[in-house]
């Protein structure tokens, strides 16, 4: 029965699936990097006196937390280039996709990690005559993200699983390639079963690691 | 140089403060006392704008408190405030958390700025210390960092809230000995919320007793232990001196 598989194809093509996943963590982690800071002004946004700020943020959060992120990389796929009156390449699309749409969760993240300093700190640092951005910047913010890493991380190794959507704008991340290596070949089967087993193995791997740096916090 | 009239503060239905007026004259140590909840922490904390209040008006070195053009943050870089659970930065050390005022308010150089911290670090008695995490620290080496960090920025009135209601006993002392020393040596303006009578019968130069939001004594340290004149001061003097 095995014999009527041919893992063979993998190897054969592995550099062409390697660039896909090379593709797949750029994407990862340039949406990572971008959606913390954006989730992070939405955080400060919603903690913020200002009833106009508050509006904003929790309109964001709602609003991108109700649509299907596949929705919304088709919707920038289309729309963006509709707005820039230019093409855009479906890497940039899909960036500002994820980036719009993870910033929802992400602010979320650092809004309780916000709230998880006590007034005390902030406190602090007015005390000393440190203004309210350098009061974020040096004192809240640091103990904010040091306390969220964990749930941080675990967030981006969602994203990183999420990313396999760019599928639908034909994007060659991990899993398009995993795709169009399958059709090509015929060899659905072995491929897919591939992509699988690299999905789980990086993301079990990267749990593990969260569950490491929790412990080690909680010491 | 610290004068307030009447101050009135609400939390939502809460009347916390009530008429408040008082003043700390220049070099003067004053103690507020009270039994809890009396919104003794609370008065402290307007008077670096910490906290707002709706009525009456509080003035630092003539600058109005809550004036809607007043610089906040310059204001209180020459108030120095420590508080009862110390709010040493975690992820700081001593040296850092007692340089980061000095190098993003005040503008110092790193060297001179840690100059500054490690001379205030022997004169607080934690002479090298200056590498440990507050974590490492006991409460009482913790709450003299915290009273170095807000003497680095040179300030020309302290405000203490309850400095030592979170201390074990044995290191109550070592902070009360810093905090007399800056009295006595430096001639420091100085409001202290305590509950610690020995140090304000030795330190003081006026003690304040507060009660349901109000100033219920406000008397030169000598009479007020002599004789209070108001029923619950007595009543609280009599509970505390007890033991």
């Amino acid at each position: 029965m095995l014999a009527a598989f041919d893992f063979g194809v993998i190897g054969r093509n592995l550099p062409y699936l390697w660039e896909g996943m090379q593709l797949s963590l750029l994407l990862t982690g340039l949406s990572a990097f971008g959606s913390i800071v954006l989730g992070t002004i939405l955080a400060l946004m919603r903690l913020s006196g200002i009833k106009l700020f508050q509006w904003i943020g929790a309109v964001w959060v709602n609003f991108f937390r109700s649509l299907p992120l596949l929705l919304v990389i088709f919707w920038f796929y289309f729309l963006v280039p509709v707005v820039v009156q230019q093409q855009v390449d479906a890497f940039q699309s899909a960036l500002i996709g994820f980036v719009l749409f993870e910033a929802a969760y992400y602010c979320e993240i650092m809004r309780s990690g916000i709230l998880s300093i006590s007034r005390g700190q902030a406190w602090a640092g007015y005390a000393l005559g440190l203004r309210y951005s350098q009061t974020m910047r040096y004192i809240v913010l640091p103990q904010a993200f040091r306390n969220m890493l964990p749930i941080l991380l675990t967030q981006t190794i969602i994203l990183f699983q999420d990313t396999s959507l760019v599928f639908v704008v034909g994007l060659a991340d991990f899993m398009t390639s995993a795709v169009n290596v399958a059709q090509r070949d015929s060899r659905l089967i072995e491929l897919y079963v591939f992509a699988a087993f690299v999905y789980l193995v990086m993301c079990y791997f990267g749990s593990l690691y969260v569950k490491h740096l929790q412990q080690k916090m909680h010491r | 140089m610290i004068d307030i009239q009447n101050v009135n503060k609400w939390f939502d239905d809460f009347h916390v403060l009530k008429n408040i007026s008082m003043s700390v004259a220049k070099g003067e140590v004053i103690v507020v006392c009270g039994p809890s909840g009396s919104g003794k922490s609370t008065l402290i904390k307007c008077v670096n704008g910490l906290e707002p209040f709706q009525k009456g008006t509080i003035t630092v070195n003539d600058v109005s408190v809550g004036a809607k053009d007043t610089n906040l943050p310059e204001l209180r870089s020459h108030i120095g405030m420590v508080f009862q659970n110390f709010e040493l930065f975690p992820h700081m050390t001593a040296m850092q958390n007692i340089c980061l005022s000095q190098l993003k308010v005040l503008g110092r150089s790193q060297s001179e700025a840690q100059d500054r911290t490690n001379t205030l670090l022997d004169r607080v008695g934690l002479e090298g210390l200056g590498f440990k995490y507050s974590s490492e620290l006991s409460g009482g080496q913790q709450q003299r960092v915290a009273i170095a960090r807000a003497l680095a920025m040179d300030p020309f009135a302290m405000l203490f809230d309850e400095p030592t209601s979170a201390l074990d006993p044995e290191m109550i002392n070592e902070v009360l000995e810093v905090m007399q020393e800056l009295a006595r040596d430096d001639g420091m303006t100085m409001m202290v919320v305590t509950h610690e009578m020995g140090f304000a019968r030795r330190v003081a130069d006026r003690v304040i007793f507060m009660d349901e939001g109000e100033i219920v004594e406000d008397a030169n340290t000598d009479d007020f232990f002599g004789t209070p004149r108001s029923d619950r001061a007595q009543l609280f003097l009599s509970k505390i001196l007890q033991h």
